[in-house]
């Protein structure tokens, strides 16, 4: 008798549904009609099992031989011992902050609560961040400072279906979420008008009846144009603007110095453009501005999704029907993974770290005093770039991550990974961080473990186990109670009684169950921001999904946000004034042309699964160049060629791939692969100063023949 | 690092200059004077006011304010006292500088006909240059149901827009033989006169006035050629002229402008100017770019942030900004010379386009109507780089060649590697040999293959392939 269970796919943040079935022939994929994905599947999902007995699947612990300097396998009780050990000499040394932890966007939102719990009374450290610092954080601190809160879409994904108007800012869904395309089709079916804000004519472009396709770093001059020129027209809806915000004065007179003949000739989208775009935006009914990591992986990411949001503020969009403002979130639990714990600056519930009321409320669910909490501790990169220097981690926990291929400038980074006493990397997959590993830790897979995700719409599902991870394979939960436990009894000889010893306490407050993880999440995000403490896993079973905030079981979830207020002290959305600036690094005659990164339909993120699987791996080998006819003929580069992109932080190759669909003046590769390939090893590690996101999407480069 | 700092003008470059420092690290004090009583606003936006369309706040402008800015309107200044390194204002105050900016800007002219006293207009002919002047204009249009604007080149063709879109019959006499001369040649400038007449703006071409009357019904131009033009009001936009008179007043270097060096200096080292007053390599500027450019310049020097910051005057764009006209110029578009020349014309449809290109950049193009590649042109002029070695992308715009491969002609035309399912990398091959073990329908080859699982956008291609491949069985079994 097969076994099946209603799931979501294991990869991005449209966590579409489907159902895994395990018969005599393995475990088989089938697409599930769910309200975001309305049974549709990309190859990423469809081939998503393969992974669960790939033979490069990790099965057992490994640590590294001093001697040798090879990966062994190991028991769980000598790899846990190691890690044990290690975090305690380094904070004996060092003090608790010489070990960081660093998590992923991928992981459950029980595993990120667990994560972030465990570093502050576990570890005692400051140190957390994650990769979705390198993802969602720009459009999270503007969303949190123009509205209050930070929810990708403050409203049901079908929104989309009805907008006439929709203007996707830097994203590509064709490639990175496929199924969400249904509701492109969908919109422009009933006759909306889907405008795309691109340096590419990417696969989403191609669909739009109007395709900006400005010069990479342009975005936020853009933006102000727009509202420059909505202003100018007269479609500023002036009594929403003063029932529910504040702030226009400053924007309005800052987007006065936008004239739209100056945003075309830094951004080179025609004035007649932007004016049929404000137009669009401007008198459509339903009008939907969504941005992407096209509009947010800058150094002025922040400030980009500002302009886009005053521009739908000054348009009245948010909490109109069937308007608004919103992100796409990119990986799997983006959402909730930003919500529960595992950023530097925050605690469950989307609450700050650095407010007392929120410690002593968190504080008081953990059972430790308010003061024992670390306070901040530093964003991903900052964190990366400070692990073995003097005075930064010299040990780091890596759950669900793969910096290595993933981080920018990241020869740079694998160089700090390598100066650590202590690397442990918990993967089900031996990525190139976990290579590079003291102790790798093999962990169950998405079919192996119940808990929950958040997707893009801030709609809380269940992930159902179909089966058992294999023997000598542990859930992160599992790792986390049991180092827990390892560390607490390693802190005072067991002269107590059994359950009263360090060890039994933290197993206690270290739950591996997800379930009671879960119920402890809900209490530690009541009355937060991100309030789940209505949620239960029976509730998502019945209802599709609940969105939060939903702080109570018996009442409403929350599918649309900013209907009567925004969730600001005084109920009303903040307009910021941001001004365009110049990225990081500008072109110069040594690196005449910007090199911008993305990703291909078939792969994720930084590889580490789909570049394993057979079907992925066929459709995308490689990483390539994607750069201009006219420009490659100036370079004497011919389709298929081997070029070599160089900036001032490094280098990486790849076949050439010609394409009229990019501006002369950039060239493109996916970040995907790693080694000679890596295009990350050349990105600029310059971070916007307030969410620390780095500029993935802008520095500058020679390109040459190999 | 400067001390004190005192800007004379909170125009465009003056209040821009506040800006740069405002934004720039250091312990100064600058004190900005503007004479006009207003709050710092942007010129750019008064043909649309004069339109109607925005209120007088949404022309006001980021003003840096505070944190060592001492931002005071309503205050002329009317002498440097450079001995004592002092400006002195009108109420007598003297406020003390280590170093001090003039921008100043430009006045507009005033031409000398006989009707005409510079300092005492009649009530319904007014300049178009200030806040003040869009003001007497909208006072003077309140009600009238005809203007007439003197003067064709930029700022009188917006003028002239702005009056049309409220509802005046409006008439611009120009002396030249076509519009806009300086930035235009003879069939642009023919192509935009149609424009106008589409809006209702009458051109008159060729002909001087030589005489103004004006009395409180209304106002009479008097052309060379004998006629006469009657209208409510008549707006002067004859061109500008630096306001120089402190800088002459005060003993430095003037010729048309404010002589200035790379650094922005006038003739003594202590003294800048920047803007529409300031007078570089030969060259006023007049445009707001290029005083924006010499205000981070400026910025940079005084505030040590580059001290070896240099002003380089880059290629000038000029874009007429006004509803329904699309016009850009750049360079030497106007005249003959060696190169290469591309134009296409379609004064039907408002659109012209000349673009000269040598060395395989632009040195200069017209861009009238509906120019699709207007942003690229410009961008590509701008920075200098290379033009597309297909040169109808210039006048077509980016579309040409990036059309995806949708929809095939025919499925029989397809190669068999062609990927018909993006999402889920299915090629025409796959389909057909889906088709081959037994799926015969759509939904069967969907099944076998996953094609059309994911966006969904193939289902249509997905269909005509199996369409098509039941035509060929069919005609294979007939024969």
């Amino acid at each position: 008798m097969a076994r099946e269970v209603a799931t979501h796919c294991p990869y991005c943040a449209l966590q579409c549904g489907m159902t895994l079935r395990e018969g005599d022939a393995g475990v088989t994929v089938h697409p599930r009609q769910f309200p975001t994905n309305r049974g549709g599947l990309c190859q990423k999902g469809w081939t998503s099992a393969e992974l669960l007995d790939h033979p490069e699947r990790l099965t057992t612990p490994l640590v590294r031989d001093p001697a040798t300097g090879a990966l062994h396998p190991t028991s769980w009780d000598t790899a846990l011992d190691r890690v044990v050990a290690g975090i305690r000499a380094v904070q004996a040394d060092a003090g608790r902050d010489a070990v960081a932890v660093f998590g992923g966007g991928g992981l459950t939102n029980e595993k990120a609560y667990a994560l972030g719990k465990f570093a502050r009374i576990g570890l005692r450290t400051r140190h957390i961040d994650y990769n979705g610092r390198f993802c969602m954080s720009s459009a999270a601190a503007a969303g949190m400072r123009a509205f209050g809160i930070d929810r990708g879409l403050p409203f049901p994904l079908s929104d989309l279906g009805r907008a006439d108007t929709l203007l996707l800012v830097g994203a590509n869904p064709a490639e990175t979420m496929p199924p969400l395309v249904r509701w492109l089709t969908e919109q422009r079916g009933n006759g909306g008008q889907l405008i795309v804000i691109d340096p590419r004519v990417t696969a989403t472009a191609r669909q739009a009846d109007l395709h900006l396709q400005p010069l990479p770093g342009t975005d936020l001059a853009v933006a102000n144009a727009l509202l420059h020129i909505a202003l100018t027209e007269g479609w500023v809806d002036r009594a929403y603007v003063a029932d529910r915000t504040t702030g226009f004065d400053a924007v309005r007179r800052s987007v006065a110095a936008w004239w739209p003949a100056r945003a075309e000739q830094l951004s080179g989208v025609p004035v007649a453009d932007l004016e049929a775009t404000a137009r669009a935006l401007g008198t459509g009914g339903r009008v939907i501005i969504l941005t992407a990591r096209g509009a947010e992986q800058h150094a002025k990411g922040v400030d980009t999704v500002t302009a886009y949001v005053n521009l739908a503020l000054a348009l009245g969009l948010p909490g109109r029907d069937g308007s608004g403002y919103g992100c796409l979130t990119g990986q799997g639990n983006g959402q909730g993974g930003r919500e529960h714990g595992q950023k530097a600056d925050q605690l469950p519930g989307y609450r700050r770290i650095d407010d007392p009321a929120a410690r002593e409320h968190v504080a008081g669910v953990w059972g430790v005093p308010a003061d024992e909490l670390p306070g901040p501790g530093v964003p991903a990169y900052q964190l990366l770039d400070s692990l073995g220097t003097p005075g930064g981690p010299r040990a780091l926990l890596v759950f669900g991550s793969n910096p290595v291929v993933s981080a920018p400038r990241a020869a740079r980074v694998e160089g700090r990974l390598r100066d650590l006493d202590l690397l442990v990397v918990a993967d089900l997959l031996l990525s190139e961080t976990a290579a590079l590993a003291d102790v790798v830790l093999p962990t169950a897979q998405w079919a192996e473990e119940d808990g929950t995700m958040t997707n893009l719409e801030g709609r809380v599902l269940r992930r159902r186990a179909l089966r058992p991870p294999p023997p000598d394979v542990r859930t992160d939960l599992a790792i986390i109670a049991d180092l827990a436990a390892r560390l607490a009894t390693a802190e005072t000889p067991a002269t107590q009684p059994a359950a009263a010893r360090p060890g039994a306490v933290a197993a206690a407050r270290f739950p591996a169950d997800p379930a009671a993880v879960f119920a402890e999440l809900r209490r530690a995000s009541a009355g937060g921001a991100a309030d789940y403490a209505g949620i239960s896993w029976d509730r998502i079973d019945t209802d599709d999904g609940v969105y939060w905030p939903c702080p109570t079981e018996d009442g409403p979830d929350t599918p649309r946000l900013f209907v009567d207020r925004f969730a600001t002290p005084d109920g009303r959305a903040r307009f910021h004034a941001v001004d365009h600036r110049p990225a990081a690094e500008q072109v110069c005659a040594t690196y005449p042309l910007h090199f911008t990164t993305g990703r291909v339909l078939a792969q994720y993120q930084s590889g580490t699964q789909t570049r394993r699987v057979a079907a992925l791996r066929r459709a995308a080998p490689e990483a390539f160049v994607e750069l201009h006819p006219d420009l490659a003929a100036r370079l004497g580069i011919d389709d298929g060629d081997p070029v070599r992109v160089t900036s001032r932080r490094g280098e990486f190759s790849a076949p050439a791939r010609l394409s009229a669909g990019i501006r002369p003046d950039t060239v493109f590769a996916p970040f995907h692969y790693a080694g000679a390939g890596r295009a990350n090893s050349v990105t600029n590690d310059a971070v916007d100063p307030i969410s620390g996101m780095p500029e993935f999407k802008i520095c500058a480069v020679r390109v040459e023949k190999a | 690092m400067t001390a004190r700092v005192v800007i004379v003008g909170n125009g465009m470059a003056g209040a821009r200059l506040a800006g740069e420092l405002h934004a720039r690290e250091g312990d100064r004090k600058v004190t900005v004077l503007g004479a006009e009583p207003h709050r710092a606003y942007n010129r750019i936006l008064l043909s649309t006011l004069l339109a109607g369309r925005i209120d007088e706040p949404d022309v006001e402008l980021t003003e840096a304010a505070g944190h060592g800015v001492d931002l005071r309107s309503g205050v002329p200044v009317t002498a440097i006292d450079r001995s004592a390194r002092e400006v002195r204002t009108d109420d007598g105050e003297r406020i003390g500088y280590d170093h001090l900016v003039l921008a100043t800007g430009a006045r507009a002219v005033v031409p000398p006909l006989p009707g005409l006293d510079p300092a005492n207009l009649p009530e319904r002919v007014v300049p178009f240059r200030t806040l003040d002047d869009c003001r007497r204009i909208l006072a003077a249009a309140d009600g009238a149901r005809s203007a007439l604007v003197l003067g064709g080149g930029l700022l009188g063709l917006e003028a002239a827009r702005g009056l049309a879109i409220r509802g005046l019959a409006t008439t611009v006499v120009h002396p030249r033989e076509h519009l806009m001369e300086r930035q235009l040649d003879p069939a642009a400038g023919a192509v935009l006169a149609g424009t106008l007449a589409g809006f209702g703006v009458t051109v008159q071409l060729g002909v001087s006035a030589t005489g103004v009357a004006a009395d409180a019904s209304g106002v009479r131009l008097d052309l060379a050629d004998g006629r006469s033009i009657r209208a409510d009001l008549l707006v002067l936009s004859c061109g500008v002229r630096p306001d120089t008179a402190l800088a002459q007043t005060a003993g430095l270097t003037v010729r048309r402008g404010v002589v200035v060096d790379d650094r922005l200096r006038t003739s003594d080292r202590s003294i800048s100017a920047i803007g529409d007053c300031a007078e570089h390599d030969g060259m006023l500027t007049g445009l707001v770019a290029p005083a924006w450019a010499q205000a981070q310049v400026l910025a940079d020097v005084l505030s040590g942030t580059d001290p070896l910051a240099r002003y380089r005057p880059r290629p000038v764009v000029t874009r007429l900004k006004a509803a329904g006209i699309d016009l850009a110029s750049m360079g030497d578009a106007a005249s003959a010379g060696p190169g290469e020349e591309l134009t296409f014309a379609d004064p039907t449809r408002g659109t012209y386009a000349r673009l000269r290109i040598r060395d395989e950049r632009l040195i200069g193009a017209i861009l009238l109507g509906d120019n699709p590649a207007v942003g690229t042109v410009i961008q590509l002029f701008d920075r200098g780089h290379p033009v597309p070695t297909d040169r109808r992308a210039l006048l077509l715009g980016r579309a040409l060649g990036t059309v995806g491969a949708t929809a095939a002609a025919s499925p029989a035309l397809m190669p068999d590697a062609a990927t018909v399912c993006q999402c889920n990398t299915v090629s025409k091959g796959a389909l057909v040999r889906s088709w081959r073990s037994g799926a015969r329908t759509v939904d069967a080859v969907v099944a076998a293959t996953r094609a059309g699982t994911g966006c969904g956008g193939c289902r249509d291609a997905v269909s005509g392939i199996v369409d098509w491949l039941s035509q060929a069985e069919s005609v294979e079994v007939t024969r």
